[in-house]
C-alpha cells in the first residue's frame, strides 16, 4: 500500500531504502518471442531451480503448464486461426511473429485447405509488482522489497506458512512440494529477478539469454517508454490485437515490475484481464470484521442477561 | 514440428484430467498432426454449462452461458496450499472463543459446572487449533519465525499476535479448573490466576473468532475476497453456534441456559450472514452452491437450522440437548469446511476469475475511449496479427 503516483524509485524508498537505485524490471515483447523456452532453462540454470515435472500436457508446445514454486519463467504457446490477410512487404520482415505460418507438415495426397494460422508464444514470469500481495500477507518478512523495487522470498526465513500462494493476483509463487532432500522445499518460491545477479551489475538471466530480445530488462521507467513506443510503432502497422499488460501505475496492482506487450486479450494467455491487490481492502476487512467481534461480544452477554 | 509430437499428444490425451476436459485445444489428436482444427478454434475459450438462476423456485430459468477466455482452462489464481488442517483450525479457533466467553459468563453468573466444561473445551480447542495450524506449515520447525514481525497488511501475522495472547490465558483458566489433579504447589500458583486469566481471554476472544474471516478474505481467492463483508459474520455466527452446542453437550440442562441462548443467536447470525453473502457475491456466489462444496454448505444450513430448531423446542431436555448441539456443532463444522471449498474450488476454476475482471476491463475501457491505444484490442476476434492489410 505505498505512495504509487511518485517515481519508480520511490517503491524501495517506500520500503526503506535510502538512495536507491531506479527500479528494475523486465518488458517482455511477445511479438517477437519466438518460444525457444532458452529463458526457462537459463532460469533454472542459474537459479539451481529443481525440475518441475517431465510432462507431455497436450497444450501446443507448452509442456510446463504454469509458473509455480520450481518454474519461474513459463512460456505459453496458443494456436489460433488468423482471419485477416497476411501482411506484405516490409511489416512482415520487421514483424517475425506475424506473418501466416506454413508449418510444412507432411501430408498425404493434396493439400487440405488450411485457414491461416498463428501461434501467440509469451514468456511469463512474477510481475513484481507495486502492491504486492504476496509482500503485504507475509507474516514472517520472508518476502521483502528489495533496493531495486523487486519483490524476493528469504529462502532462510519463510516457514511455509502458504499465505502468499492465494494473495497473489496471477497465481505466480508456489509452495515448493518435492522429497525432503529437494532444494527448500516446504517453501514458498519464485522469480526473483535475479537478485544475485543485479546486485554484480548483471542482467537476469532470462533476458540475457533471450535471443530475440523479447524480454527485456532494464530500469522501469524507461522500460514503460519503450513500450508504449513499441505499441505504437505495431499499431502503426495495423496489428490490431496489440496491447500493452502492467504497464499503468494506476492499475489495480498499482503497475507491475514486469510489463508484457500482448496481442490478444490478457487472459487468453492465462494473465488476469484486470488483477486488484487484495490488500486494497484490507482496511474495510478489518473494519467489518471488528463489528463483528463486537457482535460475539454483544451476543455472549446478552446469552446471560437473563437466568433460566 | 516433428509428427512424433502429435503422436504423444494423442497418447497423452485420454488420460487428462476431468478439469481440463472442459476446453476445445486439449480434444483432437488428430489436431496434432494437421493443424488447428475448427472446433479447438480460437484457443482456449471455456464455456461451462449455464448456471441456474439463484434463489428461483421453480427452478427452470437458466441464465445465458458464460463465455470467457482462458489458457487450456487453467486457473488464473492458486488455490492455497492449505489442506484440512485450516478448515479444522477455523472451527477449533471458533469454539474456543465462544467457549471462553461462556467460560467467562459462566464464571461471573456462578455456574461453576457450565464454566469448567467451557474452559477445558475452550483450552482442548485452541491446543488442537495450535498443532493444525502448526502442522500445515511447509517448515513446521520454523513456526517461531511468525513472531520476527508485526504487520498489520497480514491477517497471519495479527493472528498469530492475537494467539499467542489467548492462548497462554487460556491455559491459565483451564489449569484452575485442572486443580485437583495438579501438584499443590503448581495448584497454588495457578489458582488464583484462573479467573483474570479467563477474563481477560474473553476479551481477546471475538477477535479470534472474526479474525479468520480476515485471513480467509485477504486473499485473490475469488470466493473468499468476494464475500469479505459477510464472513466476519458467518464465522462469529458459527462460532457461537459450535460453542454453545458443545456446552450444551457437556454441561446439564440446568447451567445450560446461557449456552443454548448463544447457540441460537450464533446460529441465526450464521443463517442470515451466510444468506446475505449468496446475495452479494455475484459470480462467485455459486462457488458456495455447486460442488463439494456446495454440498457442505447445504447441510451446514440444514444441521444449523434443525439443531436451533431442536434448542428452541426440547432445549431443557438432557438428551434432545445433546442432540441439538452435536447438530449445531456439525452444522457449523459443514460450514467452515464449506467456505473452506468453496474457496479452493473458486481458485481453481478460471471462469471465477477471469469473468468479472473482463467486465471491469471493458467498462473501464469503454469509460478510457480512444485515450489509450488498447481500445483497438478489445474486439475479441482472433488474426488480429495478419491485420487489415
Amino acid at each position: 500500500m505505498s505512495q504509487l503516483d511518485e517515481s519508480d524509485r520511490s517503491v524501495a524508498e517506500d520500503a526503506g531504502w535510502a538512495e536507491p537505485p531506479a527500479r528494475k524490471g523486465f518488458f517482455t515483447d511477445t511479438s517477437v518471442c519466438i518460444g525457444c523456452k532458452a529463458c526457462e532453462v537459463a532460469c533454472k540454470e542459474w537459479n539451481g531451480v529443481p525440475d518441475d515435472g517431465f510432462n507431455l500436457l497436450g497444450t501446443s508446445y507448452d509442456n510446463t503448464g504454469e509458473l509455480g514454486a520450481s518454474t519461474w519463467r513459463h512460456v505459453a504457446f496458443i494456436e489460433q486461426p488468423a482471419t485477416g490477410v497476411p501482411p506484405q512487404g516490409e511489416t512482415a520482415g520487421d514483424l517475425p511473429a506475424a506473418g501466416p505460418t506454413q508449418l510444412g507438415m507432411p501430408t498425404v495426397g493434396a493439400p487440405p485447405a488450411r485457414p491461416d494460422f498463428r501461434w501467440l508464444m509469451s514468456s511469463d514470469v512474477c510481475k513484481h509488482c507495486t502492491e504486492a500481495a504476496c509482500l503485504d500477507v507475509c507474516p514472517t518478512g520472508s518476502l521483502f522489497r528489495t533496493e531495486f523495487g523487486t519483490v524476493v522470498v528469504q529462502d532462510d526465513i519463510c516457514n511455509g506458512c502458504g499465505y502468499c500462494v492465494p494473495a497473489c493476483p496471477f497465481g505466480v509463487i508456489d509452495r515448493r512440494v518435492g522429497d525432503a532432500g529437494v532444494k527448500n522445499v516446504g517453501i514458498a518460491q519464485k522469480c526473483t529477478l535475479c537478485y544475485d545477479r543485479l546486485r554484480a551489475d548483471q542482467m537476469p538471466a532470462c533476458a540475457q539469454t533471450c535471443p530475440t530480445e523479447s524480454i527485456q530488462f532494464g530500469d522501469v521507467e524507461q522500460l514503460r517508454e519503450r513500450a508504449a513506443n513499441r505499441l505504437a510503432q505495431l499499431q502503426a502497422q495495423g496489428v490490431e490485437g496489440a496491447r500493452l499488460y502492467g504497464h499503468d501505475p494506476d492499475d489495480g496492482i498499482g503497475g507491475a515490475g514486469a510489463m508484457f506487450l500482448l496481442l490478444d486479450q490478457p487472459e487468453v494467455y492465462g494473465l488476469p484481464p484486470a488483477p486488484v491487490v487484495t490488500t486494497r481492502d484490507l482496511p474495510d476487512m478489518w473494519k467489518k470484521a471488528g463489528w463483528a467481534a463486537l457482535t460475539l461480544a454483544a451476543a455472549a452477554i446478552a446469552s446471560f442477561a437473563g437466568r433460566s | 514440428m516433428s509428427p512424433s509430437r502429435g503422436a504423444g499428444r494423442a497418447l497423452m490425451g485420454p488420460s487428462r484430467g476431468a478439469g481440463r476436459a472442459l476446453m476445445g485445444p486439449s480434444r483432437g489428436a488428430g489436431r496434432a498432426l494437421m493443424g488447428p482444427s475448427r472446433g479447438a478454434g480460437r484457443a482456449p475459450t471455456s464455456q461451462p454449462r449455464g448456471r441456474r438462476r439463484r434463489g428461483s423456485g421453480d427452478g427452470a430459468p437458466v441464465v445465458p452461458d458464460v463465455t470467457f477466455s482462458s489458457y487450456y482452462g487453467r486457473p488464473v489464481v492458486k488455490a492455497s496450499p492449505w489442506e484440512a488442517d485450516i478448515p479444522a483450525y477455523l472451527l477449533l479457533g471458533g469454539v474456543a472463543a465462544g467457549s471462553s466467553l461462556l467460560a467467562a459468563g459462566a464464571d461471573l453468573s456462578d455456574r461453576p459446572t457450565l464454566r469448567r466444561t467451557a474452559r477445558l473445551s475452550a483450552f482442548a480447542a485452541i491446543a488442537l487449533s495450535f498443532a493444525a495450524l502448526v502442522h500445515d506449515l511447509g517448515r513446521p520447525s520454523r513456526f517461531v519465525n511468525m513472531l520476527r514481525v508485526a504487520k498489520p497488511t497480514s491477517p497471519m501475522s495479527m493472528g498469530t499476535w492475537l494467539l499467542s495472547a489467548y492462548g497462554p490465558l487460556v491455559g491459565l483458566a483451564a489449569a484452575g479448573e485442572l486443580r485437583p489433579w495438579l501438584p499443590r504447589w503448581a495448584g497454588r500458583l495457578l489458582g488464583p490466576s484462573a479467573r483474570p486469566a479467563g477474563l481477560a481471554a474473553s476479551a481477546i476472544a471475538p477477535g479470534v473468532a472474526a479474525y479468520t474471516a480476515v485471513l480467509l478474505a485477504d486473499t485473490a481467492t475469488p470466493a473468499w475476497h468476494e464475500s469479505y463483508r459477510e464472513l466476519p459474520f458467518v464465522f462469529v455466527g458459527s462460532a457461537a453456534a459450535s460453542a454453545g452446542g458443545l456446552a450444551m453437550i457437556s454441561t446439564p440442562v440446568a447451567e445450560a441456559g446461557p449456552a443454548r441462548r448463544l447457540a441460537l443467536i450464533g446460529a441465526c447470525l450464521e443463517l442470515a450472514a451466510e444468506q446475505r453473502m449468496s446475495e452479494s457475491a455475484g459470480l462467485a456466489a455459486e462457488a458456495f452452491e455447486t460442488g463439494p462444496a456446495g454440498r457442505l454448505v447445504t447441510a451446514g444450513k440444514a444441521l444449523t437450522a434443525a439443531g436451533a430448531l431442536t434448542a428452541v423446542v426440547a432445549g431443557r431436555r438432557r438428551w434432545s440437548a445433546a442432540v441439538a448441539g452435536l447438530a449445531l456443532f456439525a452444522g457449523s463444522a459443514c460450514t467452515r469446511f464449506g467456505v473452506f471449498e468453496a474457496g479452493q474450488a473458486s481458485a481453481r476454476d478460471p471462469k471465477y476469475t477471469v469473468v468479472p475482471q473482463r467486465e471491469r476491463a471493458d467498462s473501464a475501457n469503454a469509460q478510457r475511449v480512444v485515450a489509450s491505444g488498447n481500445e483497438l484490442a478489445d474486439h475479441r476476434r482472433a488474426g488480429d496479427l495478419a491485420g487489415d492489410q
